[in-house]
């Protein structure tokens, strides 16, 4: 019901003829490629997102770069894993049924075989080969963690004529809190965006 | 389950699929820039699903498989718990809400994307959210103390990957296979002399 009712995005000229823009055919390929992109994503769906904005903005046209920078913000906004940017923009390319598309696409095959990766490593968890396999990325793991914590900082660093101190107590408090208290996390993030709405953040 | 590893056993399990699609309904909810800090809180910190050894294994398998890691961990520890409709559970708890809410956005964030108020908030919840990643590294590098890879290899793999991934920006897949790589290989040296180590005696 809701596809004509939500319009993703203004039509462009000769476009209104084809609900959201997009024929039953590009519907599959807008599919097929999501269903590739989804063994691609090693790291996340995040790191599949140069090669969605080749094929999806550069090669097909489909969106513009501000739809899919939008794209990207509006999942970061709203609560929720990364990847439901993938949805945002198959909705933004074909409304509803895109959005359904895209998801299936990029879950469908990483899941069938993240389900049984993770089952034949547990029937073989006492071999040595899988005991060092787990064992050996830990320390890579940790590694990305801290370099992804560096990412999320460095807009607060990047281009700031004083010293930030919002921020930096607002990271301060939360790193305290998570190490020393049993505090929900959605208390800390109400906090903060309570802090940056009146200005402080 | 078998006692050479008594950390991987959990202290606590969820009592149903509903009790699952719950937990990771909620968790995924706190997830503003990213569910996996909020998700070692809930899983580890608060339900006592998981130890933080356990946490930190499973997570590791996540993300060198493809899609996206959170899922993939959601689906793994979905699956352990009640097998393949559990995997089903968790996957509908992480996703069903924020997908409907980041569409909801979509379909309507032009009305209220220019207002100032919007973007600080946004701001304030970036800053809590870089907080919740640090915290998580920290207490994740606690979790390595016990590799058997020993403390100065592990902190040589961490270092390394940070510098390969922050400073370098080299693709995630060559660390995957350079780092990853060579700590499964030293990881699987030192387990096989530890196994004809204890067959000797």
């Amino acid at each position: 019901m809701g596809d004509c009712v939500l319009p993703a995005r203004a039509p462009r000229n000769g476009e209104e003829s084809r609900v959201n823009g997009l024929s039953a055919a590009d519907l599959f390929d807008l599919l097929g490629h999501f269903l590739l992109l989804s063994l691609l994503s090693i790291g996340g769906a995040m790191s599949a997102a140069p090669e969605m904005h080749r094929y999806f903005v550069v090669e097909r046209g489909w969106l513009d770069e501000t739809g899919f920078v939008t794209s990207i913000a509006l999942a970061q906004a709203a609560p929720g894993p990364n990847v439901t940017f993938v949805a945002v923009v198959g909705y933004q390319i074909a409304g509803l049924v895109g959005a359904l598309a895209a998801l299936c696409g990029i879950l469908l095959p990483s899941t069938l075989l993240s389900l049984r990766v993770s089952r034949w490593l547990r029937t073989h968890r006492t071999s040595v080969g899988v005991q060092a396999f787990t064992a050996g990325l830990a320390p890579m793991t940790v590694g990305l963690l801290l370099a992804t914590s560096w990412v999320l900082l460095k807009p607060f660093l990047d281009g700031a004529e004083t010293v930030p101190w919002g921020p930096i107590l607002l990271i301060a408090v939360t790193v305290w809190c998570m190490l020393r208290t049993r505090l929900a996390p959605i208390w800390l993030i109400l906090m903060g965006g309570l802090v940056g709405a009146l200005g402080y953040g | 389950m078998n006692d050479s590893a008594p950390e991987h056993e959990p202290t606590s399990r969820p009592q149903s699929l509903v009790e699952l699609f719950v937990t990771f309904t909620v968790l995924a909810l706190q997830g503003f820039g990213g569910v996996l800090a909020v998700a070692q809180r809930e899983l580890v910190d608060r339900k006592r699903w998981l130890r933080r050894e356990a946490f930190l294994e499973l997570y590791s398998v996540a993300q060198v498989l493809p899609g996206p890691n959170v899922v993939n961990l959601a689906l793994m520890l979905g699956d352990r718990f009640f097998g393949w409709p559990g995997a089903l559970a968790a996957l509908a708890g992480m996703l069903t809400a924020p997908i409907a809410i980041v569409l909801t956005l979509a379909a309507s964030y032009q009305q209220f994307a220019d207002l100032p108020m919007v973007a600080g908030a946004l701001r304030g919840m970036g800053a809590v959210a870089a907080g919740l990643m640090i915290a998580m590294a920290i207490k994740l590098i606690a979790a390595l103390r016990r590799n058997p890879l020993g403390r100065g290899v592990t902190l040589l793999l961490v270092g390394v990957t940070v510098a390969l991934v922050a400073v370098w920006h080299v693709p995630l897949v060559w660390v995957v296979l350079f780092v990853g790589g060579t700590g499964w290989g030293i990881a699987f040296c030192q387990l096989a002399r530890q196994e004809t180590g204890k067959n000797r005696e």
